[in-house]
């Protein structure tokens, strides 16, 4: 029997440090499919903040920390498809030398959570059980720049999850990283059009792989009560999965 | 912007919260059709359309003084008057003197966003000239004294119960509130206006450099009417509208016309070569083409360069999610949408519209939709970084050839990598090959907001590129957010938040980071 491949996690700043739920229903649904997972502790975030901010040095600064906290595991899983996103499209373009190459090859070896197990490890059941309804947005960097838009819907069905695709799901939900600290009015409306999408289709969860766009979109339901339930398909799945034990210490939403 | 009715703001974040609030607008905006058709619906249905054009753009880019040169040389070989204005000034100088000279009294425009640029109707206007739009649209909005808020569907912001009350203004009689009868109403006014103009306006779509052709295309007909009935004809050609060959054409109007409005063609396609010969009974006595740079050469050799592949379809503004919520006059600018948020910066030299690359999602939709393949959201990216003062960007006035193009081609993704041997300055973020090659546009002004930023960032990414620092920083986010009390949200406004909690409850962090629960995970303590 082949041995249990490992990866490494890459659980992103907002996972670790607000979301931490998300981190372990990644572990679980990993673990789950047949992987072990290793979390090197030294990591910190992608940079893209910076970048989005128009501070390419600062960006390039946490990526070659990325670099060198990431080297060496034969893979690495993001639970976010802007962060996967950030490895893919951008360390190339800000490095430079020897860390342009590193970064190559990191890029080769960096997954998104449900790019992961669907097209890389040819598992679309995890051994989660979901008997709901559920919408799905693609969240914009995981769509655009990494592909991720068969998967999630792939892990969903074979969960048992009823799919009901909203309008433009593949349109921004207004998040935007420093946009939507920036553009609070603007941010909002654009969150009003993809939750009000999101309510036509009587869906009871809306399901997307980016905490970032899920806490905004959360931030506004709180304020309008408008909308599914916006949920990260990791959180979703693992809901699903048989309970093995309790957690001490969970945040709970 | 001269007697241009605009929307009330300074920046456009000011002017975008106007038009969210701005009821008849966003009722208008809704019928903004996204997806009229796509990149998505080219790549179905005509693959082979958008990977032709994408390179008939580049080749044209690689040689673009060689292939203007061809063009003014094909031009005046068939007859036509070339003029080269290097400022909107120059150009719109050079229309309004002929029109004096010959004695012009009336001219009639076909939609042109060129002469937006220059302004040329308020020129002529205030020349004594009078001038009038004749494309539908375009003729709404000069009658509401705005600008157009939409390249292609100029009036798009409006909704027809605020058309039909313009018209009526204008008709001294009442309009209903019918598209038909609105039209009918306009064609039977503009008729004599088309009789007795001596001079029309035109932009061109392309300017085949091989026969000297001017490629226009309308839906209206009022491009023919311009073309055909005055006595003397005026392009407005930007110098990006040059294509190498008269058969390239047959390829980019296609795409132009399908990304545009999902046209396999238009209505009218006018294509004309010179002005009216020997024998000929129609067509006008002098064409006058006035190719206009306004700064466009000297992005040439940057990575800004792509921009000059853009062929006006509008299609990245019908995607924008920002742009269908806030329409064009929020950008206060002649380009809109996410083209018209890089264009407006770099047209001006770092004059205007410095804030518009941060109004951006940074989604993405605009790439996609790109039929020319133009990395539209990484250019966004881009500009952030090199827009980093209001001081200017590329400056006007300096006439410095500019460096030679990029010898490298553009990678898979359509990102031109840069050009080794062509930046003979240091410029901010040089070291990243992304942000090399920017020879064109010199370190910008360090201002103050800038410098707060620049060090807020660095000292950041010193903090957080260590684990240490990073948990550090953690730990002093945890407990400032303990301070709001046991709380995993908050509608109060947090120091560093912005302005999320504008619209949002703002999410705090968790009392117990992912890494925390791991250790504990590895101890025994926790299990999962």
């Amino acid at each position: 029997m082949a041995p249990r491949p490992t990866v490494a996690l890459l659980v992103t700043c907002v996972v670790d440090q607000i979301a931490p739920d998300t981190g372990v229903a990644a572990v679980r649904l990993l673990e789950a499919a047949g992987v072990d997972v290793a979390f090197p502790p030294a990591q910190t975030c992608c940079g893209q903040p910076a970048l989005s901010a128009g501070e390419p040095e600062a960006a390039a600064r946490l990526a070659r920390h990325t670099l060198e906290v990431f080297d060496g595991y034969e893979a690495v899983v993001v639970p976010s498809g802007s962060c996967a996103a950030m490895v893919h499209h951008w360390y190339t373009r800000l490095l430079t030398g020897r860390d342009r190459d590193r970064a190559g090859t990191l890029a080769a070896r960096t997954f998104e959570l449900s790019r992961y197990l669907v097209d890389e490890l040819g598992v679309t059941d995890v051994g989660a059980r979901l008997d709901t309804t559920v919408t799905v947005h693609d969240a914009c960097h995981g769509l655009r720049n990494h592909g991720v838009s068969r998967s999630p819907r792939a892990l969903l069905e074979a969960a048992g999850a009823t799919i009901v695709e909203m309008a433009e799901p593949e349109t921004c939900c207004g998040f935007g990283g420093t946009f939507s600290q920036h553009h609070g009015a603007l941010a909002g409306a654009l969150a009003d059009a993809k939750l009000g999408g999101a309510a036509a289709t009587g869906a009871e969860w809306l399901v997307s792989g980016d905490a970032a766009c899920l806490l905004h979109l959360e931030g506004r339901r709180r304020r309008t009560g408008a909308g599914p339930r916006p949920v990260h398909l990791a959180d979703l799945l693992a809901r699903g999965l048989p309970a093995r034990t309790g957690a001490p210490g969970a945040d709970g939403p | 912007m001269t007697g241009r009715v605009v929307t009330p703001g300074r920046t456009f974040k000011e002017r975008a919260e106007h038009a969210l609030a701005n009821a008849g607008l966003q009722a208008a905006m809704r019928n903004l059709d996204r997806r009229l058709f796509t990149a998505a619906d080219v790549e179905r249905t005509t693959p082979w359309l958008k990977d032709r054009a994408a390179s008939i753009r580049r080749e044209t880019l690689s040689d673009l003084d060689g292939w203007l040169d061809r063009a003014a040389a094909a031009l005046e070989a068939v007859g036509a008057v070339v003029h080269r204005a290097a400022t909107p000034a120059d150009a719109a100088r050079y229309v309004v003197d002929l029109a004096l000279r010959e004695g012009v009294r009336e001219v009639v425009k076909s939609k042109s966003m060129a002469t937006e640029e220059i302004d040329l109707a308020d020129a002529l206007r205030a020349a004594g000239v009078a001038s009038l739009e004749t494309d539908l649209g375009e003729y709404v909005v000069e009658v509401a004294g705005e600008r157009p808020s939409h390249m292609v569907t100029p009036a798009i912001h409006k909704t027809i119960p605020q058309v039909a009350d313009l018209l009526t203004a204008e008709a001294g009689r009442a309009l209903p509130p019918d598209a038909e009868v609105l039209t009918r109403w306009v064609r039977d006014h503009l008729r004599p206006r088309f009789l007795a103009a001596e001079m029309g306006v035109t932009g061109a779509n392309f300017v085949a450099a091989d026969t000297g052709t001017v490629v226009l295309v309308t839906n209206e007909g009022n491009g023919r009417l311009c073309t055909t009935l005055p006595r003397i004809q005026v392009v407005l050609a930007p110098v990006d509208k040059v294509v190498p060959r008269l058969a390239d054409v047959s390829v980019l109007l296609p795409l132009l016309t399908r990304s545009a409005t999902g046209q396999a063609l238009t209505n009218y396609v006018t294509m004309i070569t010179g002005p009216r010969r020997a024998g000929e009974l129609d067509g006008p006595e002098q064409v006058h083409v006035v190719l206009l740079d306004h700064n466009r050469r000297r992005l040439l050799g940057t990575p800004y360069e792509e921009m000059l592949a853009c062929i006006r379809c509008g299609a990245c503004l019908n995607v924008c999610p920002v742009y269908r919520h806030t329409s064009g006059h929020a950008y206060d600018s002649v380009y809109t949408g996410p083209m018209g948020k890089i264009l407006t910066p770099l047209l001006s030299g770092g004059e205007e519209g410095c804030d518009l690359p941060f109004a951006s999602t940074l989604c993405g939709a605009c790439t996609e939709a790109c039929p020319v393949e133009i990395p539209l959201a990484d250019l966004l990216v881009r500009l952030r970084s090199d827009l980093r003062g209001p001081g200017p960007l590329v400056r006007p006035g300096s006439a410095r050839r500019p460096p030679p193009p990029s010898p490298s081609a553009p990678d898979r993704l359509g990102v031109p990598a840069g050009g080794p041997g062509s930046r003979p300055r240091r410029l901010p973020g040089e070291g990243y090959p992304w942000w090399a090659g920017g020879a064109a546009l010199p370190s910008p002004r360090r201002d103050a907001p800038y410098g707060r930023r620049r060090l807020g960032f660095a000292a950041w990414a010193a903090l957080w590129s260590t684990p240490a620092g990073y948990r550090l920083g953690a730990a002093a986010s945890r407990a400032g957010a303990r301070l709001l009390g046991r709380t995993r949200w908050t509608g109060r406004r947090v120091p560093g938040s912005g302005e999320w909690t504008v619209t949002r409850d703002l999410p705090l962090p968790a009392a117990r980071p992912f890494r925390d629960r791991w250790a504990a995970r590895e101890s025994g303590v926790e299990r999962w």
